[in-house]
């Protein structure tokens, strides 16, 4: 069976001031299809490098990675975008919705760089995902009217709008309160539960609790794979 | 993501910021509206320029004497010689009558002209009753001289208005006697206003009467017949060719010059004069747009310095927008357009207000006004160039960010 994430002796090397400093120093592994993963570890131990790269906002020094059996290190920032475009949600620890934008038109927004659907399919599939996060009564609220629970949903359902196969998550409680935290958990775990593939980076451990497998980073290598896809 | 809604998104983005919007765009705003107006207020003069010196008379070509040109090349200063005569005006009434409807000499002399208590140094035209006709010229009281008193030198004169404002301020001057030096002369009528002429003479001041009179009487010239210069009408300015081929081949036959002989003549007509005043013109409008345009210009540097402000202030958006697909093309695209669309909002309001501008000015200082459409629309143009050439930069230093970069920008 072909891995939906499959990652060969992943290096990053930033070359800050005079040493190179290796932030991922040759990392492999591989994500099945529908696995709801935690990375661990402390900060400075590449955990970030790890999702960004995963997430093909950033490129490995060296190493292969194959999203969905295909090579994905080297490619142009045009293509890059293009696949982060179909096969990638998002979602930070800091919302990041448009300001002074609507709910909806904030959902819309993947699909107006993809331009899969017309205008009103747009809106409708916006909307829905408004529903399936329970935020479907304020979708012409902007992200100033809504509560940081309430604008995590919005990103959740953004991250949703062009049906990845794969979502990333970026500490995505870090900016929350405990009651909506585990709101945004619990709808992460039905997500899971549906069958989306989903990859978190936290540090706290009652938040990793809610994944089914915790990968634990440090100083740039893989120290800990409880999963079930293991080490490559 | 197509061109629409990349449009969308930076008509929101301009919105959104409706002040800073608006502050931006009035550089482009002034520096189109200065363009309009400087464009609008000289095409206006040059047209005037052209309708003043079409006034100066009907269909009007003038024939100035030259100097003879000795055979080794020896030359007398301008106007020396007069090569012209009024028997060569005559002729050419005669044997071109199909194709000239009025002649006359023009002689001038600067002269003293006295009434009672008042005097006034003036301009003399000795001319023939036809001059009345070629400078399109009415007599507003009184009558002309004729062909009589033409004949036979008679004192007689017609005054311009400001000739007859100053010596008669409360008299009727028709039927008086002024003096001319120390002629007496009988003012037979005054001119109508002829207002100031192309040149920014005054053409009111003058005093018409026979150039046989002037000649004869006042100069008490040896060449009675000699002038310096005639001044004819065309029926047509369509036969203007024609008519000065006729003209130069009638004059060469009468002065007797050899076929290597130069002109001892020239010929000129009004749309030489015409054109060259025109030029003129133009250049003046070239030069003050120029300086217009450097305004656009630094209008345009509003727009750069704005748009590289808006990166920054938006790099989370940029972040973001990279982060859920956005392509380096679709973020050059999408601030392009926003400074395109600044700066030609700004054009268009430019537009409107340097036509309003350019009337308000006109109306206010009496100056010919007129706004050319080809000028507006290029103005326009140009504002969006100016939005796509200052937005260039700006819009590719936000296609190059790093997403990540973005996203971690605090």
């Amino acid at each position: 069976m072909e891995h939906l994430i499959e990652i060969r002796d992943l290096r990053k090397i930033y070359a800050l001031g005079e040493e190179p400093v290796a932030a991922l120093d040759g990392v492999s592994l591989t994500i099945e299809n529908g696995e709801f993963v935690a990375i661990m570890g402390a900060s400075g131990s590449g955990k970030s490098t790890m999702l960004n790269i995963l997430g093909c906002l950033d490129t490995p020094t060296s190493g292969s990675y194959l999203l969905d059996g295909i090579e994905v290190a080297r490619r142009s920032r045009t293509e890059l975008a293009g696949i982060r475009n179909r096969k990638l949600g998002f979602v930070f620890q800091n919302f990041n919705l448009l300001a002074r934008t609507s709910a909806i038109e904030n959902v819309e927004l993947p699909d107006f760089y993809l331009g899969r659907l017309g205008r009103a399919a747009r809106r409708a599939r916006a909307l829905e995902l408004l529903k399936r996060v329970g935020l479907g009564g304020r979708s012409t609220h902007t992200p100033a009217q809504l509560s940081g629970g309430q604008q995590q949903r919005v990103a959740i359902a953004r991250a949703l709008m062009n049906e990845p196969p794969v979502l990333f998550a970026d500490e995505p409680t870090g900016n929350l309160d405990t009651k909506s935290s585990i709101e945004i958990m619990n709808l992460f775990t039905e997500l899971s539960n549906e069958g989306i593939t989903i990859i978190m980076v936290t540090h706290e451990d009652d938040i990793a609790a809610y994944a089914k497998r915790h990968l634990v980073m440090r100083d740039g290598h893989l120290v800990k794979d409880d999963g079930v896809g293991g080490g490559a | 993501m197509n061109v629409f809604m990349i449009f969308r998104v930076a008509v929101r983005a301009i919105w959104r910021n409706k002040t800073r919007s608006a502050l931006t765009m009035l550089g482009i705003i002034f520096g189109i509206a200065a363009v309009i107006v400087v464009l609008a207020i000289g095409k206006g003069a040059s047209l005037n320029m052209v309708a003043e010196i079409s006034k100066m008379g009907n269909n009007m070509v003038m024939i100035f004497s030259e100097q003879r040109h000795a055979a080794a090349g020896v030359r007398g200063a301008a106007g020396e010689g007069q090569s012209l005569t009024a028997s060569d005006g005559n002729a050419i009434r005669h044997e071109l009558a199909h194709l000239v409807q009025a002649v006359s000499p023009e002689v001038r002399t600067q002269m003293q002209v006295v009434y009672a208590e008042k005097n006034w140094n003036t301009t003399i035209y000795g001319c023939s009753t036809e001059f009345s006709t070629i400078r399109n010229w009415e007599v507003a009281e009184g009558s002309f001289f004729d062909e009589m008193e033409q004949r036979q030198c008679a004192r007689v004169c017609l005054i311009g208005r400001t000739v007859a404002n100053n010596l008669f301020p409360n008299d009727d001057p028709v039927g008086r006697t002024l003096r001319i030096g120390n002629m007496p002369f009988k003012v037979k009528g005054v001119m109508g206003v002829k207002g100031v002429g192309g040149f920014g003479q005054d053409q009111d001041d003058a005093v018409l009467a026979p150039y046989t009179t002037v000649k004869r009487v006042l100069q008490a010239s040896a060449f009675p017949d000699n002038v310096r210069q005639l001044k004819l009408s065309l029926y047509s300015m369509d036969q203007l060719e024609e008519a000065k081929r006729e003209i130069a081949l009638l004059l060469r036959q009468r002065h007797r010059l050899a076929d290597d002989v130069y002109d001892d003549f020239r010929i000129i007509d009004m749309a030489e004069i015409t054109s060259t005043m025109s030029a003129v013109s133009s250049t003046m409008t070239v030069l003050l747009a120029a300086v217009a345009a450097i305004s656009l210009l630094v209008g345009g540097i509003g727009i750069m310095n704005i748009m590289l402000v808006s990166v920054t202030e938006r790099i989370r958006e940029i972040g973001l927008r990279m982060a859920i697909g956005a392509t380096p093309a679709n973020i050059l695209g999408q601030f392009i357009l926003e400074a395109v669309v600044l700066s030609t909002l700004g054009g268009a309001i430019g537009v409107a207000l340097g036509v309003a501008g350019a009337q308000a000015i006109g109306g206010l200082q009496g100056w010919p006004i007129m706004v050319e459409p080809s000028s507006a629309a290029g103005a326009f143009l140009f504002s969006s160039f100016v939005g796509m050439f200052f937005g260039f930069y700006p819009a590719w230093r936000a296609s190059r960010l790093n997403p990540i970069d973005c996203l971690r920008y605090e």
